[in-house]
């Protein structure tokens, strides 16, 4: 039995048959993976609550025929109580978890990077650290830059021309100076690019410091620039609360 | 691998929840294999569920007339409401006898991931029969993983402002169990959620 072990945070599960459950796991060493969790949904299991989304454990697994087995579970950090009792921090984590199996495009292929960005985003929601929207934003930001799509926040991304310059464009890959700019290209507060571009690079003293406006229209540009290289955007993200709870506004 | 009917029947079975390839193969077979009587008694059911069986009306439970019979009996306390994920979760209450109120089904859990926001589930229902009615207490009985218990927040912040009184589950050991296997999750909820010993 090849039996192998691994850190890893469950991005999501499925129920499978009578009380087992299919785990989506990104591991620090072998990607993104799916495994068996037999008899979890039993209210006698022994890891059941272990392996819940947004959980960080220390795993043990053998490989199956086509899906890998789970066989142990220790925690490491249980972040699902703390985020599950606030809302919104809830819609951010989902929206983290489900940009982890997103950012992956095969299972088993190493994203040590993605991994640490995952844990780091969970720990900074779960400790309050920052905005829970900017730490979203953060996290869509340096994925799209581990997977190659980093927009430029200040410098034009297609002449090289120093910034920072006035349009930002989806299809040209960030700032883009008046000579370069594409047909349809925004033209955001020049406050906005310097928060993208703090994010992207961890300023978060700057970052913390910025305006709600500048926020706002940088999650819109990160959400549009996202679906653009992703081809589709990510499912939770309409179901980010952004706005200040009411009850009337809830429903 | 098969063709004509036989074939058709293992594909639609093999579309049913927890039933795979070969599970659809031995269904297939034990049908082929049955008394005639028995699968046109099969068949008689399955198009009578089809065609009776709705959703009520009040707490959106599954049910052969518009309010089920929850719902529409009079001995039932009505100024507690128990709001569940699924109509199998209130028959898993009423197995207990505890629980003497109504019920509400949400018909899921809140779980962006999946696409399902609080639009999708019987949310505007539940707090129109909140507004409607004269109700003390909300009992939210929703899974105890993390889907439920963001639910159960939200529910939860939305109702607080009505003045109703908001309720969950208790968490912890199950009967029966060890306490040294327990895991440290279950065994945390456990002692939040203690209780003080009177005699």
């Amino acid at each position: 039995m090849a039996l192998y072990r691994d850190q890893a945070v469950v991005l999501r599960t499925h129920k499978l048959g009578e009380a087992d459950r299919i785990i989506t796991l990104m591991t620090k060493s072998h990607g993104r993976l799916r495994a068996v969790a037999k008899g979890v949904r039993r209210t006698k299991s022994k890891f059941g609550a272990r392996l819940e989304p947004a959980s960080h454990v220390d795993i043990q697994l053998y490989v199956g025929k086509s899906l890998d087995i789970v066989v142990q579970v220790e925690s490491i950090e249980n972040y699902g109580d703390v985020i599950s009792a606030d809302y919104q921090k809830w819609t951010v984590a989902h929206a983290i978890l489900e940009g982890g199996e997103r950012f992956t495009n095969n299972e088993h292929e190493p994203a040590t990077q993605q991994f640490l960005l995952i844990t780091g985003a969970l720990k900074a929601l779960a400790h309050q650290s920052h905005d829970p929207l900017l730490i979203l934003d953060a996290y869509l930001l340096r994925s799209l830059s581990i997977a190659g799509f980093a927009p430029s926040t200040a410098d034009c991304s297609i002449c090289g021309e120093i910034g920072p310059h006035k349009y930002f464009s989806l299809v040209g890959g960030g700032s883009v100076c008046p000579r370069c700019k594409p047909s349809a290209s925004a033209t955001p507060n020049p406050a906005t690019l310097q928060l993208m571009g703090d994010l992207l690079s961890g300023n978060w003293n700057r970052a913390d410091l910025s305006e709600v406006k500048s926020r706002r229209e940088a999650s819109g540009l990160v959400a549009a620039y996202l679906q653009w290289h992703l081809e589709r955007g990510l499912k939770s993200l309409p179901y980010v609360e952004r706005n200040v709870f009411t009850t009337e506004s809830a429903i | 691998m098969y063709e004509g009917v036989i074939g058709q029947l293992i594909d639609q079975l093999g579309k049913l929840p927890g039933i795979g390839p070969k599970s659809a193969q031995r269904i297939a077979f034990h049908l082929i294999q049955s008394d005639r009587i028995e699968v046109e008694e099969l068949v008689e059911v399955l198009r009578t569920v089809r065609e009776k069986v709705k959703f009520c009306q009040i707490c959106g439970n599954v049910s052969e007339e518009i309010e089920c019979r929850i719902c529409r009996d009079p001995r039932r306390d009505l100024s507690t409401i128990c709001v569940v994920e699924e109509s199998k979760d209130v028959v898993a209450i009423e197995r207990t006898r505890e629980f003497k109120g109504r019920y509400h089904v949400l018909g899921g859990a809140i779980s962006p991931i999946d696409g399902i926001g609080p639009e999708q589930l019987r949310v505007k229902e539940l707090l129109a029969r909140l507004a409607n009615t004269a109700i003390v207490e909300v009992i939210i009985a929703t899974d105890p993983n993390l889907e439920g218990e963001a639910t159960a927040t939200y529910l939860a912040r939305l109702i607080k402002p009505m003045g109703i009184t908001i309720s969950r589950l208790a968490s912890g050991l199950p009967v029966g169990g060890d306490l040294e296997y327990a895991d440290e999750v279950t065994l945390g909820r456990a002692f939040e959620g203690r209780r003080n010993l009177e005699f």
